[in-house]
């Protein structure tokens, strides 16, 4: 902390002189002085808070409306019946009819489905690509670090594009393998799920790498020479060191890939067209076609509590492991 | 004593001994730098065999190529008869101790020590009875489930002991495993240590920079300087017949004269010295011309210091001014300037309590320093 101080407030107040503005100031810059600490911390997350948060809970608000043609096209949740009464609507009909109607339910899990197989498949592709990177030569490091960051200086919405170009029954990879006389018809893969899955993992696998990377660049390589030396043949020392180190790392980066893939809307709607319904469809469809916001309010909150409830769960059993410990 | 069993102690002295481990001209390049230069050497079973320099003189190296962690760019290792040029780590009858400790820290106590044994498939009833033993050996029974981030220094120094040991190798490895340890830790986890490998009857190969550690532990040692091996020996000819300057400077301090041979007869050599004027008898016989030039090394506390003033300085003997005294309380060393600018080290025990309070030898005073002709060394390089 400075120690620098302003001086008392006793004296201050003497000085009439001192205009009210300038008293503030100085008041300001002594709360500054004393609790930087907290300021610092309180202004993202004061943001959050107000772009999190608030919308979360107007979401909530909505999802348990009804739906109605109007401006906006829901019912308020509290109306002022005559002399003053205050009228609470809560419906929950919403997730009733998210229950009922089998639509939903399959498409989370269709949703569910794809994010974790992406994921697996970008932690199998992303895992060796971290490992390679780590044991790179100091100066080959940070261009390889250079290349998996590279895609993220051209638009996202352009990749997916130029995706669809690749992939298309004219595309280029079709046109080529027809060219060389591999195949004699084009392959179908744009608007399969294997068009789907190519695009997740191309979009996600670096937020794969760079935590691994983060993490295995903390790894102490002496330990898998110790256990080479204790008989581990190179599979079992991966098994057995390796892995359960890069653990935390394989967390994270499975995280990274899974929430953000899991709510994915553009790749599937681009890639998948309509063959691939995951649940950013849907909600896009109930929002936009049928104009029902309360239900696709619903379908969000359902979405959140889906991937949020398994994770405060994985977080509280590793508290109580550590605290085992 | 019969011959036979004055072997035991120093098999490399019985000519028909097999070596346990042969190390054949090895050598190792890291690009252009050569850590390893065409290094020679045999360890018998049963040794506590040290490899003392500086850093940087290829010890680990070496260490590292026995453990299979490196590959001689040329040469060969062979370890109980056998060429382990192309056996990987896990296949060598091998363990090492990290100077790191390199203890896993997601296992416990437990579970490290018995890393090894899982490795090979053993039962685990077995691995159970075996880590059982192994940590009763380094007491550290009550601790077996605790993770290394909750042991201190010396714990995890005696768990990662009890890791390498349990596979019961044929040599064990020991890179500086005393270098994490303080002071007072390390005197006594030395004779830990030799009473381990005593007991067990292993072969300890130890890498040190510790002049110190390495006396006390070896039974011989070998110096290294530039990836070159300087001298092997017990302890005892390494520090009283040191083969070269390098050696005798980093074993202990040295005195060094330069000078010449000026009379070489069968049982005494003669070295003349101009700067400090002075002759050296030395009684052992030297292959060398007369004429040729020398150094004389002289070990500090093999020097006598008086007060009774010579008439000169002559043959073993040589008159200076006591430029410094540090005491030490058992003993005092006196840096004594002779000539111009020549300074000797000498050290004396203090046998006598001073009655006065004054040292018997003080500041800025007129002595005279002598030595037995079978003190000082001839050195050729």
């Amino acid at each position: 902390m400075g120690c620098f101080q302003f001086g008392g407030f006793d004296e201050m107040s003497e000085s009439a002189e001192r205009s009210l503005q300038g008293r503030l100031l100085h008041r300001l810059g002594y709360l500054l002085q004393r609790n930087w600490r907290s300021l610092v911390l309180f202004i993202p997350f004061f943001w959050l808070l107000l772009f999190f948060l608030a919308p979360f809970f107007i979401v909530l608000k909505i999802s348990l409306a009804e739906a109605v043609i109007a401006s906006p096209p829901f019912t308020p949740m509290i109306d002022w019946v005559d002399e003053g009464i205050m009228h609470i609507r809560v419906v929950i009909d919403n997730y009733a009819y998210l229950w009922e109607d089998d639509l939903y339910a399959k498409t989370y899990l269709n949703s569910l489905k794809i994010a974790s197989i992406s994921t697996i498949l970008c932690l199998l592709v992303g895992y060796p690509m971290a490992y390679a990177i780590v044991r790179a030569k100091h100066t080959t490091k940070h261009v390889l670090l250079m290349l998996v960051i590279l895609p993220f200086w051209t638009s996202f919405l352009l990749r997916v594009y130029a995706w669809m170009g690749l992939l298309a029954d004219q595309g280029t990879i079709n046109n080529l393998l027809i060219a060389i006389g591999v195949i004699d018809e084009p392959l179908r893969m744009l608007y399969t799920p294997f068009a789907v899955y190519v695009g997740i993992v191309y979009t996600y696998v670096p937020f794969m790498i760079l935590p691994l990377y983060a993490n295995m660049e903390k790894l102490d390589w002496t330990l898998l020479e110790a256990a080479a030396d204790l008989g581990a043949k190179p599979m079992t020392t991966f098994f057995t060191v390796t892995l359960p180190m890069t653990f935390p790392g394989i967390i994270a980066g499975s995280l990274l890939v899974f929430i953000p893939a899991t709510g994915e809307y553009v790749i599937p709607d681009l890639l998948g067209g309509g063959n691939v319904l995951m649940i950013g469809r849907i909600l896009y469809n109930e929002f936009n076609a049928n104009i029902d916001w309360p239900v696709a309010s619903a379908v969000a909150i359902a979405l959140l509590l889906l991937l949020v409830l398994p994770m405060m769960l994985y977080q509280h059993i590793q508290m109580k492991q550590n605290e085992a410990e | 004593m019969s011959p036979a069993a004055d072997y035991d102690d120093r098999p490399w002295l019985d000519p028909d001994a097999e070596p346990f481990i042969k190390v054949q001209s090895v050598s190792k390049h890291f690009g252009d730098f050569t850590a390893v230069d065409s290094v020679d050497l045999d360890i018998y079973k049963g040794e506590l065999f040290c490899l003392l320099g500086g850093s940087g003189c290829g010890k680990t190296t070496l260490l590292r190529m026995l453990a299979g962690f490196e590959t001689p760019s040329s040469g060969s290792i062979i370890i109980d008869g056998v060429n382990m040029n192309d056996v990987p780590p896990y296949e060598r009858p091998v363990n090492m101790m990290f100077q790191s400790y390199a203890l896993f820290p997601h296992m416990n106590v437990e579970s490290n020590v018995g890393y090894g044994l899982r490795r090979d498939g053993i039962a685990k009833a077995e691995i159970e009875q075996r880590v059982e033993e192994m940590l009763a050996m380094v007491e550290l029974s009550q601790f077996r489930k605790r993770k290394p981030h909750q042991l201190s220094g010396g714990q995890k120094q005696r768990v990662a002991l009890a890791r390498a040991l349990i596979k019961q190798p044929k040599m064990l490895l020991l890179d500086e495993p005393l270098a994490a340890l303080d002071k007072r830790l390390r005197v006594q986890t030395q004779y830990e240590l030799m009473n381990i490998q005593d007991r067990l009857g292993v072969t300890f190969v130890v890498v040190t920079h510790d002049q110190e550690e390495a006396m006390t532990l070896s039974t011989r040692i070998a110096v290294m300087d530039v990836g070159r091996l300087q001298q092997i020996g017990t302890p005892t000819e390494i520090y009283e017949f040191p083969g070269s300057r390098l050696v005798a400077n980093f074993i202990g301090n040295a005195n060094m004269f330069e000078g010449r041979v000026i009379e070489n007869g069968t049982d005494h050599v003669i070295v003349e010295c101009k700067d400090p004027t002075c002759n050296f008898y030395i009684d052992h016989g030297l292959s060398i011309p007369e004429g040729s030039k020398v150094w004389v090394s002289l070990r500090p506390e093999k020097i006598r210091i008086s007060k009774q003033a010579a008439a000169e300085s002559g043959t073993n003997c040589i008159k200076g001014m006591v430029n410094d005294i540090g005491y030490l309380g058992g003993t005092s060393t006196y840096r004594v300037l002779v000539g111009d600018k020549h300074i000797v080290e000498v050290t004396s025990p203090n046998l006598n309590r001073p009655k006065d309070g004054n040292p018997p030898i003080d500041w800025d005073e007129e002595v005279c320093l002598g030595w037995d002709a079978s003190s000082s060394v001839v050195l050729t390089k």
